[in-house]
């Protein structure tokens, strides 16, 4: 078994590194099992402090295009949910924590302990759940403690405060706020509104709060970079691997590590450039 | 007439309210759309209680809708079902054509009472996109409707009725290009809309509390039909019979007859869900016969679904049952036994659909069709004395083009000189005057079938019942 890194561990890390996480999203299977290892590899070495394995599902209704298209492909190309813990066996140990980000119902048909057994034995650090809020959760509560997994619950622009507090109180690791009202892809701007996100999540007691949904440049990295412990991108990504494939040139990983080198000196500087200090 | 009744009956099973219904239910969806979930629930808890709301909704059921629906005999189909008594209860005749206008006036109402000024609405076989489409022209509402590309080709008539009605449609190109992929897609514009938008669900399925609020405004159907029949035939039904694809219409049918379990007089309830090519085919929407629990669309229910929780396409000629999930409370009624579900295949509800036709002069929806099918099976096996009630949620017209293909009644018709070019190869003509068309089966025994009801029905023998 590899040794396993927490999320809270990496975030620890990067808060005495005064930045914040760089956190990358791919869909495990595309464009096939060792094509998506290789990738994930790829934003580990240029920079990714985690990295979030998506488990692709039939119906996913909390992605855009991008991700959808990525996620059909490799479901047509025969990925299984097994794959998905092969994947992070092989990622596990190279200094980052890997997640699973995974729709509910492939997890219930894997079996939920199960699923949180293999995982932690994998080296997992744990599972971000778009689909699932603590309300329905009992049954991944009480796997993630018995395996010791960090269970990732989602807030948004939407949530009053006895939401956050709700999810807060259920949520290990850190919490995924959703910058935007909307499904995963990349958007030219991120909303200004997120930074009072962040706050009230914190005011809930969140000690992590991490913002995925948008982001897709340095520039955007930078700015949310500022206020979040986390940033999570996902669409830029799998974009450029999408567009690699289309060029037929899907083996070249070289676009994907420009895009996370973008992305990592954006939060290099979050905290250091003029007017971006945290306050 | 029957009020709109939304209060909590006391019945063991009538009073069940969600979110779950024994295991099933639930609201399995993003965080993000949870504060929309409690501002409907919250405001439909208030509604239920306010007479106001109560006597605007009974007003569009009498000026708009066209309710009460009537209960029709049905006297020459009833002999091809072993003489049992079928009963219809026409939801075709309502507004709009099926019974998804009951659902949608009192959702539209909602959303008024909500401050919001735009709808969005998935639909199969585009009878609960009309019915929003309609609601919405009805209350001044911004419209979108998403439906699967694929069912727009097979109902492309209900795609033009919506767009004429004023709303946008968008057909939805990924997926299996059905209903599934457009609730898929409705969700991701509720998500990013949820401030100004509300989304009418158009049935018993999906997170709470959609499978209660829907069955709820569809109740009028079987508390409308429960006192016809006693008040036709001096008792209850032996059975009552719908379709079942997500689940509304029956649900609505089902709900007054729940608590009528006395021993030697249960009434039974019977869901026909869509078989296509056959129950045991790979092509087929059976989903309590050969779905597994799951969740799909918001709650916990029955699924087609693989070993690895992917969801499988369903199959049926009718878009409005092809549906590879089902409400949960269906389930529920599924599990504890109090509900029976039976599959019905295509080829099973197209000869239905034209028996009743020929006999009756009441042209169903292929999706009501595979109830009549269910009623003609269950009739032969009751026999006379027999009452069964038959929900007959729309019309057919939106089918006759699917109709046409099915029974070859269109490519080298003499009457249009037009080959729509979609005969197979080497089939043999199916044309009731040797024309050479082409279709799936034949219209001719079909008609014979239907001409062996004449005499009797119309020496009037319907008294004996």
């Amino acid at each position: 078994m590899s040794e396993r890194l927490r999320a809270a561990q990496v975030l620890d890390r990067t808060r005495a590194e005064d930045r914040a996480a760089l956190i990358g999203y791919l869909p495990v299977g595309y464009a096939d099992l060792a094509g998506s290892i290789d990738a994930a590899r790829t934003l580990i070495d240029h920079g990714a402090d985690m990295i979030e394995l998506g488990l692709p599902y039939s119906d996913p209704v909390m992605d855009g295009p991008v991700i959808q298209r990525a996620a059909t492909s490799a479901l047509a190309g025969g990925i299984r949910n097994r794959d998905v813990i092969t994947a992070v066996e092989q990622l596990s140990g190279r200094g980052a924590a890997i997640l699973v980000m995974s729709y509910w119902n492939p997890v219930l048909a894997y079996g939920v302990d199960p699923f949180a057994r293999d995982l932690a034995a994998a080296g997992g650090a744990g599972l971000i759940t778009p689909d699932l809020i603590p309300d329905e959760a009992g049954e991944w509560l009480e796997a993630s403690e018995a395996h010791g997994l960090d269970r990732v619950f989602l807030v948004a622009p939407s949530s009053p405060p006895d939401r956050l507090q709700h999810v807060v109180a259920h949520t290990t690791g850190f919490v995924y706020a959703a910058s935007t009202m909307g499904v995963t892809g990349t958007r030219a701007s991120v909303s200004a509104a997120t930074e009072g996100l962040v706050e009230r999540t914190r005011a809930a007691g969140a000690a992590n709060v991490c913002v995925g949904l948008g982001v897709s440049t340095g520039a955007q990295a930078a700015e949310v970079g500022a206020y979040a412990d986390g940033v999570i991108v996902g669409s830029a990504f799998v974009r450029t691997l999408l567009q690699a494939q289309d060029e037929g040139c899907g083996g070249d990983l070289r676009a994907l590590a420009d895009v996370a080198d973008d992305l990592r000196s954006g939060v290099e500087r979050a905290r250091r450039a003029p007017g971006g200090a945290r306050a | 007439m029957t009020v709109p009744d939304l209060s909590r009956p006391s019945g063991d099973l009538r009073s069940q309210t969600g979110p779950y219904f024994g295991s099933f239910g639930g609201r399995f969806l993003p965080e993000a759309l949870v504060p929309a979930l409690d501002e409907l629930s919250e405001v439909y808890e208030k509604a239920v209680v306010d007479p106001e709301f109560i006597a605007e909704l009974q007003r569009l059921a009498e000026e708009y809708t066209g309710r009460p629906s009537l209960l029709s005999e049905a006297p020459r189909f009833s002999k091809l079902a072993g003489g049992a008594r079928i009963l219809l209860k026409r939801e075709d005749l309502n507004h709009t054509g099926s019974h998804k206008i009951n659902n949608v006036l009192g959702q539209a109402l909602l959303t008024v009472r909500m401050g919001k000024k735009r709808v969005i609405a998935e639909t199969g076989a585009g009878q609960h996109g009309v019915a929003t489409a309609t609601a919405a022209a009805l209350f001044g509402l911004e419209c979108t409707i998403y439906m699967g590309e694929e069912d727009t080709r097979r109902q492309a008539l209900n795609v033009a009725r919506m767009r004429l009605l004023g709303a946008e449609v968008v057909p939805v190109t990924h997926g299996s290009r059905t209903l599934k992929d457009a609730i898929n897609e409705a969700f991701r514009d509720w998500v990013t809309n949820v401030e100004s938008s509300n989304y009418i669900f158009g049935t018993v399925a999906g997170p709470h509390p959609f499978p209660t609020l829907v069955r709820d405004l569809q109740r009028i159907i079987g508390e409308e039909a429960r006192a016809q029949v006693l008040d036709r035939t001096g008792r209850l039904p032996d059975a009552v019979v719908a379709c079942v694809g997500g689940g509304s219409n029956a649900m609505g049918i089902f709900h007054a007859f729940l608590d009528d379990t006395e021993e030697g007089g249960t009434v039974r309830l019977i869901g026909c869900e869509a078989a296509g090519d056959g129950a045991d085919t790979p092509r087929h929407a059976a989903t309590v016969n050969r779905g597994t629990p799951g969740v799909l669309h918001g709650a916990r229910s029955f699924v087609l679904q693989d070993e690895d929780g992917q969801t499988i396409e369903s199959h049926s000629i009718s878009a409005g049952l092809d549906y590879p999930g089902i409400g949960p409370e269906h389930a529920w009624l599924a599990e504890i036994g109090r509900a029976e579900y039976v599959p019905i295949s295509d080829a099973e509800a197209m000869d239905a659909f034209a028996l009743l036709s020929m006999t009756e002069g009441i042209m169903p929806a292929i999706e009501s069709a595979h109830a009549l099918a269910g009623a003609l099976r269950l009739g032969k096996e009751l026999g006379e004395g027999a009452v069964i009630l038959v929900n007959v949620s729309g019309r057919g017209d939106k089918d006759v083009h699917t109709a046409s293909e099915w029974f070859g009644l269109l490519d080298g018709d003499p009457a249009d000189g037009s080959d729509d070019g979609t005969e197979p190869a080497g089939a043999d003509a199916t044309g009731t005057d040797g024309a050479p068309r082409h279709g799936r089966a034949d219209l001719a025994p079909l008609l014979e079938l239907a001409r062996t009801t004449m005499d009797a029905a119309t020496a009037g023998t319907e008294e004996d019942a």
